[in-house]
């Protein structure tokens, strides 16, 4: 049989096959939205700026959604060959939202995606423009599947135990279960703020080595008006969010704060920092505030939260863990704050673009949204443990049968393969970054391309003309 | 309940299947006989006569993963993860097929070799260990407690590595048969030289493949040899002999399309021959499509989706092939 070294591997092999495919989508979701707005900007203003940001982002976006469609090919079959288990036991409720997931993107390719990659010269602006909308939302309704199949299980409901099996019965209670409100809100302005800051790192990249443009400056400011509003959004939805999991997954809250134990009547406090050591079943050096738990939690100066030592020892996920990744992303977001409150300052005295140590500041932000998305899915992943289907299927029991031997050849296959593979579909981006957005790309003569054509939808990496590697990077100034 | 949801479900899974084999086979093939063309500008046009085409060819291959999942759990679960390592190294092998495709178009002519050992290698480990998937899952897959209960290395034995080999030639002769359509001159004429003994080849697979299949398995032999069935069935081995008379005349009078498509008429064939052995059991030898179905309420509110949108990814399909119709020439296409 297989030990607990095979269900770790499969672990990590999902983890890792995981978060490499997420940046894909992630950015992808939040480009077509950019996109979207870029191009109904330029409609409405016919200002040439929008017009060359938007077929600068637009390369940039095709080869983010071939890499994505790439290692999706990978994630719709590892839940039957590494977690069989729990197909077997779930899957007439989540193989179903899986396949409604995988129909809209390939709807979206064979539709909308070829007349917004390769159309915009021959279908006229406004046929254009409803293309690239269709596109943005056909990323959300993507979004929409994928995370009412991962919210239904963490928060199950609308289905019944059938000979050992889980049967849908009332599919509106599984798609809009407790968490999905809140995750898929969530997700989106994840994304959406991910996209930002790498777009505004892109913009500040140039601007750092004294190339200027007005789209970069318009990268910039559009980017950073981003950070300043969405970010404090994105906060208040992230408490909504916690509070419905302390409703939900009450073990996940207490494993995120590190909260042990509770006495009689007193509210908690919040660890701010500390180690969660799950054996000796405590926070050690922890650094607290009186009360604070109690009143982000609760909104209240007296009733605690839930104590880990409230639940079995084996119904507790890794505290260690979550109660890292998630002050992870709470930081993550609060230097985006910071980020945006800064880049209003510096607007409000004319010196945006000029200030260097905002600029280095706006570059090194550029990853922030994409690990900040990382560390959050590691947090709610990781605190649904020891389930996989929260309350119902243990992970454990969840995984196929496979000895240690096959886990570790696949393993170390895929953590080759993507590293390469992907390693070189980031340099590849990178490179159409450093080249930066051209003044009056759309005027150039149409680009050939779409269904049957040797540049096609179908292969969206094939949108973009730049090499690999063509000598060194240049922005027009 | 009239509508058997089940069988519907099978149908539409068989078809992808069935869609993919024949779209991305040549694909892969035009992979495999890359070795035996070294000129960069013969590569060039190989590449070129699938570059519109080949990745939307992988679409059925993942909506046939997804069908398989909502529609049947049971069988997806089982049978992937019975052939795990073979499934791994066939998505491995997609993978750098997939990429080395796109990057070879954007490397340096210096580097281009490397990209191209990538194809090669991608597709060759593709659809050999397609193969070995295929035949693993005509070996049959033992179940207990709705889990797979055999080896992680079942896959490792004569009939799925005979298979292996089996569809890396099938695919050869896909690819080859494609390039004698979508090109002329000197190629086309080497694509002659090559489909003759590649035919010749896969007959002597298929000989194999029908003589071994039912001398290991009792029922399958019962299937095709007991009355009427016989009757029924015979057509099947009958027009395979046809087509391959058919195809190793029209590669002779060097014929343009039509090798390509009595080639298809093969594959269809084999693909047919395969149902006929198997039907109804989706996890052979004993677990039928019914055995392994979803409830119906979620094979037929995925059913919705899939037949609103299928229609729309189909009839794309087909508008770019023809879009593409024609001969790609040396200098044409993208770089």
């Amino acid at each position: 049989m297989f030990g607990s070294e095979a269900l770790d591997l499969a672990r990590i092999q999902f983890a890792f096959t995981v978060s490499f495919h997420i940046l894909f989508p992630a950015i992808t979701i939040g480009l077509a939205s950019y996109l979207a707005v870029l191009e109904g900007l330029w409609l409405k203003t016919r200002e040439q700026v929008y017009l060359d940001l938007y077929h600068f982002w637009l390369k940039i976006f095709a080869v983010n959604f071939g890499m994505g469609v790439v290692s999706g090919i990978v994630m719709a079959y590892q839940f039957g060959t590494n977690w069989s288990q729990f197909s077997t036991f779930a899957g007439s409720i989540t193989g179903p939202l899986l396949a409604y997931e995988v129909l809209t993107a390939f709807f979206l390719e064979a539709g909308f995606l070829g007349v917004m990659l390769f159309g915009l010269n021959r279908v006229g602006p406004g046929l254009h423009f409803f293309s690239t909308l269709m596109v943005a939302i056909g990323t959300l309704i993507s979004t929409f599947w994928i995370l009412a199949s991962n919210s239904w299980m963490h928060t199950p409901q609308g289905h019944a135990l059938v000979d050992g099996r889980l049967v849908p019965v009332d599919w509106l209670a599984v798609i809009f279960n407790p968490s999905f409100p809140y995750r898929l809100l969530h997700m989106v302005v994840a994304a959406y703020l991910a996209t930002a800051f790498f777009v505004g790192a892109a913009a500040a990249w140039h601007l750092l080595r004294g190339h200027d443009n007005p789209a970069l400056r318009k990268m910039l400011s559009m980017a950073m008006w981003m950070a300043l509003i969405v970010a404090p959004v994105q906060a208040v939805i992230g408490d909504f969010h916690g509070l419905n999991t302390l409703e939900h997954q009450p073990a996940k809250i207490a494993a995120i704060e590190g909260h042990w134990e509770n006495v009689e009547g007193e509210p908690t406090p919040l660890i701010l920092f500390g180690w969660p050591d799950m054996a000796r079943e405590e926070t050690r050096f922890a650094v607290e505030i009186p009360v604070l738990g109690s009143l982000i939690l609760n909104h209240s100066l007296s009733e605690p939260i839930p104590a880990l030592k409230e639940f079995a020892a084996e119904d507790r996920p890794n505290s260690t863990i979550v109660f890292w990744t998630f002050r992870l992303m709470v930081g993550l977001g609060l230097l985006m704050i910071l980020t945006g409150l800064w880049s209003l300052w510096l607007r409000r005295r004319g010196d945006l673009y000029q200030s260097r140590r905002f600029l280095r500041m706006a570059l090194w932000m550029g990853p922030s949204g994409l690990l900040a998305i990382l560390a959050g899915w590691f947090t709610t992943e990781v605190g649904r443990q020891p389930w996989v289907v929260h309350g119902l299927l243990r992970t454990r029991d969840a995984v196929s049968a496979h000895g240690v031997a096959e886990m570790s050849i696949s393993l170390a296959l895929f953590v080759v393969v993507y590293l390469a593979v992907f390693g070189i579909g980031f340099v590849y981006v990178l490179h159409l970054v450093h080249k930066g957005p051209l003044t009056g790309e759309g005027r150039e003569p149409p680009v050939s391309g779409g269904a049957g054509r040797p540049r096609t939808p179908a292969r969206p990496l094939s949108a973009p003309e730049e090499g690999l590697d063509e000598g060194t990077p240049s922005a027009r100034s | 309940m009239g509508i058997d949801l089940s069988l519907i479900w099978a149908a539409i899974i068989s078809f992808g299947v069935m869609m993919y084999v024949v779209m991305d086979g040549f694909d892969l093939g035009i992979g495999m006989l890359y070795p035996f063309f070294k000129d960069s500008h013969d590569r060039d046009v190989m590449m070129n006569t699938v570059a519109p085409v080949w990745d939307g060819n992988e679409t059925w291959l993942v909506l046939g993963g997804a069908g398989l999942f909502a529609a049947f759990p049971l069988a997806y679960a089982v049978i992937l993860s019975a052939l795990y390592l073979p499934l791994v190294f066939m998505l491995i092998g997609l993978v750098f097929r997939g990429v080395a495709f796109e990057f070879r178009f954007k490397a340096r002519e210096e580097q281009r070799h490397l990209w191209d050992k990538a194809f090669i290698g991608g597709s060759l480990a593709a659809t050999f260990f397609q193969g070995v998937v295929l035949g693993a899952f005509i070996e049959g897959i033992p179940v207990a407690d709705g889990q797979f209960a055999g080896g992680a290395l079942d896959w490792l034995a004569p009939f799925p590595l005979f298979c292996g080999l089996g569809l890396v030639v099938a695919y050869g002769l896909l690819g080859c048969t494609w390039l004698i359509m979508k090109t002329e001159g000197r190629l086309q004429r080497r694509m002659h030289d090559l489909a003759r003994p590649l035919t010749l080849v896969l007959l002597a697979v298929i000989g194999i493949l029908s003589l071994w299949t039912p001398l290991a398995h009792e029922a399958i032999a019962r299937r095709w040899f007991s009355l009427p069935n016989l009757v029924w069935f015979l057509p099947v081995p009958l027009l395979v002999l046809l087509s391959v008379r058919a195809l190793l005349r029209s590669v002779a009078n060097n014929d343009h399309a039509r090798p390509f498509l009595l080639t298809l008429a093969l594959i269809f064939l084999g693909y047919s021959g395969l149902i006929i052995s198997l039907w109804p059991n989706i996890i052979p030898p004993a677990i039928s499509i019914h055995d392994a179905a979803a409830p119906p309420q979620s094979q037929g509110f995925t059913l919705v989706g899939a037949l609103l949108i299928i229609p729309v990814i189909l009839g794309y399909t087909a508008w770019s092939y023809y879009v593409f119709r024609g001969k790609v020439r040396h200098g044409e296409g993208y770089h």
